[in-house]
């Protein structure tokens, strides 16, 4: 993907520019608010992810605002250190697809941008999700694996669906919470692992092949190869 | 200080800023208005009654004379008023009788007054006497017309009204200069009795600007004015040192809960940076720690802001209307699964819709963060109970655990920030989650409280409670 970055602070861009390369992007930094609207206007990007405060008049917010009367409709992460509630909806409210607040995990962040940058299309027609055996049928909503009908509840198939439409991208503990819950809130335990390793148990039993993986440090993620 | 306009005043003018003399003077300049009052009314009445009397006596004398004058003539009224004349010790009577010609006949008045006699047969005069030997006097004269032509003037001096005059003028003068003197007096004692009554909070005041916030107003048994603005005092300066106290114990918690993952993390890091084998393994292992630890603090930061944003009622903006029902069935679904995997069962027991208006992220923080106390404190195999129901126009939320419960001393101390009761010391968690629950069922305009639960009296468990206002039931 090709990800512009505006960040005014210099080794934060450093290291989130060194890191989304090292997973294999390509990204520009921008490091005040006019650069990087002058960037986002002139070039085409697949993501943007912006400092909500920045140097140089533009501020995150008036930038996608800016963006988006422009009829620029890329992906924008944006990331602060604002946490307050109300400021995450002023910049979703402004156009921003999703909020991280400082101090963040990288691996929080990767997971962020690449749900973001290959987010299937809204009006996806697929009615069939397909990971190596494990079908998801989103009709009669019914799950199976090599055949056999699996007895699942009403949650864990919103989870696994989620887990199934960013097959091979890792997704983390909060992003299952906010996408599969519907709630921002802090679980003070790990209650989504509890949920996943049911979901889990349900799929791989009596199989060779576990499908869901735990990516340390990170989050889950469905593949079909180990 | 640049704000007091002056630096040493004087005695006097410590006397006239005094609130005392304020007061004094007004309450004697009242007296004064007060008696000058009084003593008009009296002037006016006992002089009003005096010349009544006298025009009477005049009027009286008159008739008489003119009387005697038809019945006996011109002659006989020359010898009445020689005769009155003569028994008049005080010298207070004045007669005057005039021929049809203006010819003074008898009396001891030397003409009329200027303007009289052109007036009506009967007319009443006032008129200034000239004396040889005395100072001049006032008179009331009354002028008569007799039917020959004739004039009767007959009249009284009425120095006796002067005389009281000048009496009530001095009484007046030497009550204004009493009123004076205790005006000044008054002052001084007031000035001395309130500033007695006022040295105290004055001097707790200027203690506790000092910076020590242990002094208290001392309170008198008289139970009045002063006494009741020490005791307000006393009450605002004990929510101050609670308030003090409170940010003391925040302070002291964030410097041990979290120095001590900070320290941690540091210490970790520090040793792995100068321990002399180099395997990869430990040295990543001590970072992963390290992150840990810092991503705990985070945790804990962030808690504490969250707190900080709910107290400040700065969450409100979130409020929609919402049914707790479908929130609480969303909690119990998320925790459920943790306490199954604990071997504990989870019971709910709800009727469906729980109309509110609250902010649906928080109030599902605030449930699962009682779901987590409990799963955390209930032993494997017990149970616990979620449930709610409608009481009029409030939804009343309970927690039930089978874990050790709390003791009455720690149930007044377990919403505040970062307090865990002693058995919780060694479980995980940062002693901030009743904070919040608490903040944000306040926030919610609820109460929070604690009940024991029915478990042995040395494991009670413990049941939480809180009541949210309800939004209006929905028309049938």
């Amino acid at each position: 993907m090709r990800i512009l970055l505006v960040e005014d602070d210099a080794e934060v861009g450093r290291f989130v520019k060194k890191g989304l390369q090292e997973a294999g992007h390509t990204v520009e930094h921008a490091a005040n608010g006019r650069d990087g609207l002058f960037m986002a206007a002139g070039e085409s990007f697949d993501l943007l992810v912006l400092d909500r405060m920045l140097p140089g008049g533009v501020d995150g917010v008036r930038l996608v605002e800016t963006l988006r009367g422009q009829g620029n409709h890329t992906p924008v992460l944006f990331l602060s250190a604002l946490g307050g509630v109300d400021e995450r909806v002023k910049g979703l409210k402004a156009g921003g697809d999703d909020y991280l607040v400082k101090p963040f995990a990288f691996a929080e962040l990767l997971a962020r941008v690449e749900a973001l940058g290959r987010r299937p299309a809204v009006d996806a027609p697929a009615t069939r999700l397909k990971v190596a055996d494990l079908e998801l049928d989103l009709l009669s909503r019914t799950v199976t694996r090599a055949g056999r009908k699996i007895d699942i509840q009403p949650r864990e198939f919103r989870l696994l669906e989620h887990l199934m439409r960013h097959a091979g991208q890792v997704v983390t503990r909060t992003m299952l919470l906010e996408k599969v819950w519907d709630y921002h809130f802090d679980p003070q335990t790990n209650v989504i692992d509890v949920h996943v390793s049911r979901l889990r148990q349900k799929l791989d039993k009596g199989q060779e092949k576990p499908l869901i993986h735990t990516v340390r440090n990170a989050g889950y993620m469905i593949r079909a190869e180990p | 200080m640049p704000h007091r306009r002056q630096q040493h005043p004087g005695p006097l003018w410590r006397l006239l800023s005094s609130a005392g003399f304020r007061f004094a003077t007004l309450f004697a300049a009242l007296f004064l208005a007060a008696g000058l009052g009084f003593a008009g009314v009296l002037w006016w009445g006992t002089a009003g009654t005096l010349e009544r009397q006298t025009d009477s006596a005049i009027r009286a004398d008159a008739q008489a004379l003119a009387e005697r004058w038809r019945e006996a003539g011109t002659d006989a009224v020359i010898e009445a008023i020689g005769e009155r004349l003569a028994l008049d010790a005080d010298g207070q009577a004045l007669y005057l009788l005039l021929d049809p010609r203006g010819q003074r006949l008898a009396g001891n008045l030397v003409s009329l007054p200027p303007g009289a006699g052109e007036g009506p047969a009967e007319s009443w005069h006032h008129l200034t006497l000239e004396h040889e030997d005395e100072a001049p006097g006032e008179a009331r004269l009354y002028l008569l017309e007799l039917p020959g032509g004739a004039t009767l003037a007959v009249g009284r001096e009425v120095s006796e009204k002067q005389r009281l005059r000048a009496l009530l003028t001095e009484g007046l003068a030497w009550a204004a200069g009493a009123a004076l003197l205790f005006a000044v007096l008054g002052a001084w004692l007031m000035r001395r009795a309130l500033e007695r009554r006022l040295t105290p909070a004055v001097a707790t005041a200027a203690l506790i600007a000092g910076g020590d916030l242990s002094p208290r107003v001392p309170l008198s048994a008289h139970d009045d004015e002063f006494d009741r603005l020490g005791a307000s005092m006393n009450t605002m300066l004990d929510r101050i040192a609670h308030l003090m106290d409170g940010v003391r114990g925040v302070s002291d918690a964030i410097a041990h809960d979290l120095r001590t993952p900070i320290a941690r993390a540091r210490n970790g890091l520090e040793e792995a940076l100068l321990s002399e084998d180099e395997d990869p393994a430990a040295l990543r292992g001590a970072i992963e720690r390290g992150i840990a630890d810092l991503d705990n603090v985070t945790r804990v930061f962030q808690a504490v802001l969250r707190i900080a944003e709910v107290e400040a009622g700065a969450r409100r903006a979130a409020f929609a209307p919402l049914d707790l029902a479908l929130l609480l069935a969303d909690a119990a679904e998320l925790y459920g699964a943790s306490a199954e995997a604990r071997g504990q069962t989870l019971h709910t027991g709800w009727t469906a819709p729980l109309n509110l208006t609250g902010d649906r992220d928080l109030l599902l923080q605030v449930v699962a963060n009682l779901l987590d106390n409990a799963v955390k404190f209930t032993p494997p195999g017990g149970n616990i109970t979620l449930s709610a129901a409608r009481d009029h126009d409030q939804l009343i939320i309970r927690v039930a655990d089978e874990g050790p419960g709390l003791t009455l001393a720690d149930r007044e101390r377990v919403g505040e920030r970062f307090f865990r009761a002693d058995q919780a010391r060694t479980t995980p968690g940062s002693g901030l989650g009743l904070s919040l629950v608490r903040a944000v069922v306040q926030l919610h305009g609820g109460v929070l409280w604690f009940e024991n639960g029915d478990g042995p009296p040395d494991f009670p468990g413990l049941v939480v409670l809180f009541r949210l206002p309800a939004a209006a039931a929905p028309a049938v």
